[in-house]
């Protein structure tokens, strides 16, 4: 029993990192069509920015008081990079073939990899993320469970962000606006809706997310490298097609099932088949299957059921 | 005094193709003036060319002396020219009430609460269903609710592609003179119709486009009694 709740909280852990991803992934192309298979990227540039902030202004200091500085800087060159790129790469394409964007993606994706491995000092091998008082360091121990204290930061920002971005939707005037272009673009602008400014939210909004995951990494794994974006980026895409890509709670609850499934398999699945060597081919396992019977994802994707 | 809108040889292409091909026309204040015409005859793309959402190939398009045609869609609305357009295209998984205030989405003003109360007053069909998915209404409901919701910009003139599309008799009716009632309201109106005999009854000036260009004009009852309308569009011979 405690080994099951153990991996309940491992799976939540790493779900809540897939969720804060993949709600990039679904914003973007709920608006737009467009999977922006740069997104992993714009992650490990958070998780870069974080650092660089730290080494910058507070090298050497572990006080719990500089994560919020480290976020914001992580937020703050994860929404620069997402918003150039999209200004940039994705918005001359706007009227391309649909090939065009995800191929432009993948370029941007390997761009943005070599940027910070030949111009971040030392990126060329990992790099160790700093120790913060609090959220790093011996893990909790509850009634028999290991509770990695980073997992409570990563889970905690991944509640704070569900609830802010809810409201976003619902309660604001931008919001709104949102959710209008993602069900009918043209329709939008007759509303006074400037789409492109939309679409430059979406963007922003899905690389904060991201840049918070980004720390929440570094602080689980106390190191970073230029390529952790690839697999965790695949991981998140995954997560929001589970869910029902277009759909934001989709891409939260495909998150957390993903990282509860992976944690699962990595534990129960016996012999050679089991541990977490095979955690990664058990995702997309995962993913294959519910491609296969059930395409529009566990909670339905957008659909334009235009009457 | 110059016309609230004023259209000067437009032509409008769809790559090469043509689909309107140099037509003129405007529409004073306080009118209600409508395009009629057959499938094709270019009435949906003159109504999406004025609104921004298509690009004129030549031609001027002016709305209160201003040209207009290189502004981009979303700063039209604010000028005061709101568009239903054809098929209705309410927000189907949004409420009635988001559908509302979507339409005041480029007023900045307080009154927009209030407005909403008079789209519930004109529809009250709406304001007994405002927190209902806009998607499960009937054909006439979406149909009153895009015009409401085309209102709630305060625009001073609305253009309406095809309302009555698809509906019943008796909710066409209902439409049309909604029409005429947003018309005595003050609001000056562009109408679409292939309904022709309702658009013409009610118009007070008309143009009958065929393959892209104007090829009868005159006053609603001027058209209405034209021999070659009534062959063409009202079924009679």
């Amino acid at each position: 029993m405690t080994e099951f709740l153990q991996q309940i909280v491992n799976g939540l852990t790493l779900g809540s990192l897939y969720a804060l991803i993949a709600v990039g992934y679904t914003v973007v192309y709920g608006i737009v069509q467009l999977i922006n298979f740069a997104h992993g990227e714009v992650f490990m540039i958070g998780a870069f920015g974080a650092l660089a902030t730290w080494s910058v202004l507070f090298k050497g200091q572990t006080g719990l008081w500089v994560l919020p500085i480290m976020v914001i800087g992580a937020v703050i060159v994860s929404v620069v990079t997402a918003v150039v790129m999209e200004r940039i790469a994705y918005r001359p394409l706007r009227n391309a073939p649909r090939l065009a964007p995800l191929i432009t993606a993948i370029g941007i994706s390997v761009f943005l990899q070599e940027a910070v491995r030949l111009f971040y000092p030392g990126a060329k091998s990992k790099l160790s993320f700093p120790e913060i008082d609090v959220v790093t360091g011996a893990a909790l121990k509850i009634g028999g469970l290991n509770i990695q204290r980073a997992a409570v930061f990563t889970v905690g920002s991944l509640l704070l962000s569900a609830v802010l971005l809810w409201f976003f939707v619902n309660r604001t005037r931008m919001g709104q606006g949102m959710q209008a272009v993602s069900e009918d673009p043209d329709t939008a602008q007759l509303m006074g809706i400037n789409v492109n400014r939309i679409i430059v939210i979406a963007f922003a909004l899905g690389a904060a997310l991201a840049a918070v995951g980004g720390v929440a990494q570094g602080l689980l794994n106390s190191n970073i490298d230029f390529r952790m974006g690839f697999l965790a980026g695949l991981k998140a895409f995954t997560a929001a097609v589970l869910g029902g890509i277009g759909n934001i709670q989709g891409a939260i609850v495909g998150g957390l099932t993903l990282g509860i499934a992976e944690s699962m398999a990595t534990q129960f699945i016996p012999g050679q088949f089991g541990g977490s060597a095979w955690k990664d081919v058990w995702a997309f396992v995962l993913l294959i299957l519910v491609l296969v019977f059930r395409p529009q994802g566990l909670l339905g994707a957008r659909v334009v059921d235009r009457a | 005094m110059s016309p609230m809108l004023e259209v000067k040889d437009l032509v409008v292409a769809y790559g090469k193709i043509k689909a309107v091909k140099g037509i003129s026309f405007s529409v004073d204040e306080g009118e209600v003036v409508t395009l009629i015409g057959t499938n094709g005859a270019g009435k949906t793309t003159t109504l999406r060319t004025i609104s921004g959402l298509l690009r004129a190939a030549s031609g001027s398009i002016r709305f209160q002396g201003k040209r207009i045609d290189e502004t981009p869609a979303h700063e039209i609305v604010t000028l005061g020219l709101a568009h239903s357009p054809e098929g209705r295209r309410i927000f189907p998984r949004l409420s009635v009430e988001q559908n509302l205030l979507l339409g005041a989405f480029s007023r900045r003003d307080h009154e927009v609460k209030k407005d909403l109360q008079a789209a519930y007053d004109l529809f009250p069909i709406l304001g007994e269903r405002r927190a209902q998915a806009a998607g499960t209404f009937s054909g006439g409901e979406q149909q009153m609710l895009a015009m409401g919701r085309a209102m709630m910009s305060r625009p001073k003139l609305l253009m309406l592609d095809e309302p009555s599309m698809g509906l019943s008799p008796l909710m066409m009716k209902t439409v049309m003179s909604t029409v005429t009632t947003l018309q005595e309201q003050g609001t000056t109106i562009l109408l679409v119709e292939q309904n022709a005999q309702a658009a013409l009854k009610r118009a007070t000036k008309g143009y009958v486009l065929e393959v892209g260009r104007i090829v009868l004009s005159g006053t609603g009852s001027e058209l209405l009694t034209s021999d070659d309308v009534r062959k063409a569009y009202l079924g009679e011979d």
